[in-house]
């Protein structure tokens, strides 16, 4: 038998192609390339959205034209030419469907290529899904099950016209639109997205979830999301998405917004594999995304996240702890391989008394990518008793790649306990020494170790996701996740 | 006129006035240049986010004190290690007191820097060592280079083990309204060679002192350093230290820092590894309050294979002091079987009190072993309640508590003298009577 190393595994990796690389050839509606206030006007029409709407784009669209690009992450990229992108692309029919029959054949067909098949989904998962093709939403299902609630569920361009009052008052509260040159982008441009409402002591009964795709060349795509979730409620928000093989570079600067209201608990999953670039580095999707959720009183947030695609990711999914008593949480899997980088990790803003954040973040870089956690705890002088635990864990793949940690913690109460701690390390010879031992091929052990050193944060995915995880983590590192 | 103008044109007028072989003078030079396009570092620097000069920039600052040395032995005697014999190189205003130095030049040189810059038989030293290690592009390293012309200079030859240590003392006597100095240290330390430096910055009255240190350390084969810094000055004094040591195979090389006294403390703290199984400690005490900040920036690059570096900062912070951390440790691919170690462990003992911190890693070699924790916490209730119950007063316990949690860094203090001087500082700013030695 062949004797499967560590460097066999490195150059299947290195090899292994995207799999989900496919393009879905269907009408498109796409607006010229170019971004002023004419495109954002025409955005804003074509979504038929209400003065005030267009308004607030506007305002965002002037605050993004002041400012300038990030540079403080640590990755290197080709800045995008803003003015190079088509601000707007949706799928051409726009027809209301009632059932699947309806959809465009094509279109199902894509979603089977992802593994999404919409009628197993409903008569097995039990999970409504709001898919999301380039920006307008299509399909959705098990509205009624979730009206029947009063869960509203929709895209969110369907909200600003049916629930104006909620969005009016909730968006752009926890991400401003000048809060940073992507989310100010996003908030000027945004063509669709999910919006979720959980009224007064509903605990929603299944778990929501939304996929993303980018399927029109040259298109950025720039979803919003807004999740409330009244008092006492519970939701579980699932998002995941896929990218087709393209070689030019694509933006994807999204935002994401959660109000956890009094008791509320939010649970949001993230599968992140949108296509990486290939191995020489080049192509792949550049991912900046605004995620930050609120928390008033007693009320939970928890981020869960797996990401293993992207060409460039700058990501930090963040808790504002404002209510004494309420919860943060952020778990991560990033996973780099070949030439992609990632700079992504999480912020903890404690102010309310007693307000306690967990971060458990690990990372595993192989081929010649960079993976760096960036991460912020912060205790104001108000937060009594705060608490805070993190750990950040690299595993490395070949000594072509780099790990880097970047915590940040500042605290301004006595009372507040803080910890953090962070290791790197490979997977060790005497470890798979041992599964050897016991008869388990390299590849296997090696798989074994991987799961193993990724088990805290895959054990915080809901059931449907899990397996979802477990296979878009095999695109990444095939041979390591058994 | 801005600090900034004032350093800018006086520095013709000190180019003038001093008389130094060429290669030097270009170094100045440079040196001026980069300071002039960079000026002081703000907080929208990475490197200087939580730690502002702004107020400190402020101040008229004398740059070229006039002499005037009146002070005696007895005055400043405290300050010494007075128990034991040492050699001793001291400053008072930037300028070199013989009268209170103890210097050699037997199996070793221990003489100042003004000296060694002036002197031929050392040019050979200078031109292979002087500003080859010092960050080139740093602003306040260069603005230290452009008018380095005094500090400690210390060379130890090939296997000597200096049997007594070395202090370096900065006095400054508040002469002047407000001084600022700019201290230059070389030191040298050859093969197989082992030396125990003590350094220390004091003013003598509440006259504000600012001081821009910059110190290069050598360290050859199988050398070993003990580097002692005591930071003890009063709230009218603001140090920032810049310290590059660099390391050839196998030396060993260890920095404390005990940080008490002074306003804004900054500590600039670069090892860098030029060989294999190099060892490096960097350890830190830093209790403070009222306003001030000490600032702790430490960097270790490993660059070559089977190095190790152990990093252990305390601190206990009260009143409305700040205390930051801001560590790294660079590995490069280079760099296999690394065992790289940082700890950052604070206390914070008022809710003005401001805690930041920063450890970072990079890391781009696989086979390594590198990790680092960051604490920030309260003093054990039930470990105070203990010591209530069994009689032991409030304030005596709390000081107990926070020995016992820089005990860490204590006992690797290697003079005994010392270690009881550090164990009577901090006794003193806790203001309580143990009546022990640790």
């Amino acid at each position: 038998m062949s004797k499967y190393t560590e460097d066999n595994l490195k150059i299947d990796l290195e090899t292994k192609e995207y799999e989900y690389g496919f393009y879905t050839d269907i009408e498109s509606e796409t607006f010229p390339v170019g971004l002023n206030e004419d495109i954002v006007r025409a955005i804003s029409k074509k979504k038929e959205e209400p003065e005030w709407m267009t308004e607030w784009r506007l305002e965002a669209y002037r605050a993004w034209k002041e400012m300038t690009e990030p540079e403080w992450a640590n990755v290197h990229y080709t800045k995008p030419d803003f003015q190079a992108i088509s601000y707007y692309s949706a799928p051409k029919s726009q027809a209301k469907y009632n059932s699947l029959d309806e959809v465009d054949p094509e279109l199902l067909e894509t979603f089977k290529k992802l593994g999404i098949s919409l009628d197993e989904q409903k008569a097995l998962a039990g999970v409504a899904m709001d898919i999301v093709v380039d920006s307008v939403s299509v399909a959705t299902t098990f509205k009624k099950t979730l009206a029947e609630k009063g869960i509203i569920f929709m895209s969110i361009s369907e909200a600003i016209r049916e629930y104006p009052e909620l969005v009016q008052k909730y968006l752009g509260t926890v991400v401003p639109q000048r809060d940073n040159f992507y989310a100010a982008l996003n908030s000027a441009v945004f063509s669709d997205g999910s919006f979720c409402y959980i009224p007064k002591g509903v605990k929603c009964p299944m778990e929501l979830s939304t996929y993303f795709r980018i399927n029109q060349a040259g298109t950025g795509q720039f979803e919003r999301t807004l999740v409330i979730a009244d008092e006492g409620s519970y939701v579980s928000y699932l998002e995941g998405c896929t990218a087709p093989s393209r070689d030019e570079n694509q933006l994807h600067a999204a935002v994401v917004e959660l109000i956890a209201l009094d008791d509320a608990e939010i649970k949001y999953s993230t599968v992140q594999n949108w296509f990486p670039g290939n191995k020489e580095g080049q192509g792949g999707v550049y991912n900046f995304v605004t995620k930050r959720g609120l928390c008033e009183k007693n009320a939970k947030i928890s981020w869960t996240q797996v990401e293993t695609g992207s060409a460039v990711t700058w990501k930090y999914p963040s808790c504002v702890l404002k209510g004494d008593n309420s919860v943060g949480e952020f778990y991560s899997i990033a996973v780099t391989n070949n030439f992609q980088q990632a700079d992504t990790g999480t912020k903890m803003v404690h102010l309310g008394k007693n307000t306690r954040s967990t971060i458990i973040s690990k990372g595993i870089s192989a081929g010649k990518s960079q993976n760096s956690y960036r991460g912020l705890v912060q205790i104001g002088p108000r937060a009594e008793n705060a608490r805070n635990f993190s750990q950040c864990d690299s595993l490395l793949m070949g000594n072509a790649c780099g790990a880097h940690t970047f915590p940040y913690i500042e605290s301004k109460n006595q009372s507040a306990q803080i910890e953090h701690e962070a290791t790197t390390s490979k997977i060790g010879e005497d470890q798979v020494f041992y599964c050897n031992q016991r008869g388990i091929p390299t590849e296997k052990a090696i798989a074994l170790i991987v799961n193993g050193f990724s088990k805290d944060v895959l054990n915080k995915l809901p059931m449907e996701f899990a397996v979802e995880a477990q296979k878009l983590l095999e695109i990444s590192l095939e041979g390591s996740v058994g | 006129m801005e600090l900034k103008e004032t350093l800018l044109s006086s520095f013709i007028a000190f180019e003038e006035h001093i008389d130094v072989d060429a290669s030097i003078h270009d170094i100045r030079n440079s040196a001026i240049k980069i300071f002039e396009e960079k000026g002081f570092p703000t907080k929208k620097e990475e490197a200087w986010k939580y730690t502002s000069l702004n107020a400190v920039l402020k101040k008229n600052y004398t740059v070229f004190p006039k002499y005037d040395s009146g002070i005696e032995f007895k005055d400043v005697k405290k300050y010494f290690l007075h128990e034991i014999d040492t050699y001793k190189v001291i400053f008072v205003d930037g300028k070199f007191s013989s009268f209170l130095s103890a210097t050699t030049h037997d199996g070793l040189d221990v003489c100042t820097m003004s000296s060694a810059l002036n002197k031929p038989k050392y040019k050979m030293v200078i031109d292979e060592y002087f500003h080859k290690i010092a960050k080139k592009d740093d602003s306040l390293t260069a603005l230290n280079t452009a008018f380095a012309v005094e500090g400690a200079y210390i060379n130890v030859p090939k296997s000597k083990v200096v049997e007594k240590p070395i202090e370096i003392i900065y006095f400054s006597t508040g002469a002047e309204n407000a001084l600022m100095v700019q201290p230059r240290n070389l030191i040298i330390v050859g093969e197989n060679a082992h030396v125990q430096i003590i350094e220390r910055h004091q003013s003598l009255n509440e006259n504000t002192v600012l001081t821009n240190a910059v110190t290069e350390v050598f360290a050859q084969k199988r050398a070993i350093v003990d580097y002692y810094k005591i930071q003890n000055d009063l709230l009218s004094a603001n140090l920032v230290d810049n310290t590059y040591i660099a390391q050839k195979q196998e030396s060993r090389v260890a920095v404390h820092t005990f940080s008490f006294g002074g306003n804004i403390t900054r500590n600039n703290l670069n090892f860098y590894h030029q060989g294999e199984r190099i060892d490096s400690t960097l350890k830190g005490i830093t209790i403070i309050g009222d306003k001030q900040l000490v600032d702790h920036y430490t960097l270790v690059h490993h660059a070559q294979p089977n190095c190790e570096s152990h990093q252990n900062y305390k601190c206990i912070v009260a009143e409305n002091a700040t205390a930051v951390f801001n560590g790294k440790i660079f590995v490069e691919k280079e760099a296999q079987k690394t065992d790289a170690f940082q700890q950052s462990n604070n206390i914070l003992l008022s809710d003005k009190a401001t805690v930041n911190a920063k450890p970072q890693l990079e890391i781009f070699a696989d086979d390594v072993k590198c990790s680092h924790g960051c604490t920030i916490g309260q003093l054990d209730e039930t470990a105070m309640f203990y010591m209530q119950q069994r009689g032991i007063p409030k304030k005596e316990a709390k000081a107990l508590l926070m020995y016992a949690f820089s005990n860490e860094v204590f006992e690797s203090i290697k003079i005994p003298e010392l270690k009881q001087r550090i164990t009577k500082i901090i006794a003193q700013k806790l203001g309580v009577n143990l009546g022990f030695d640790l």
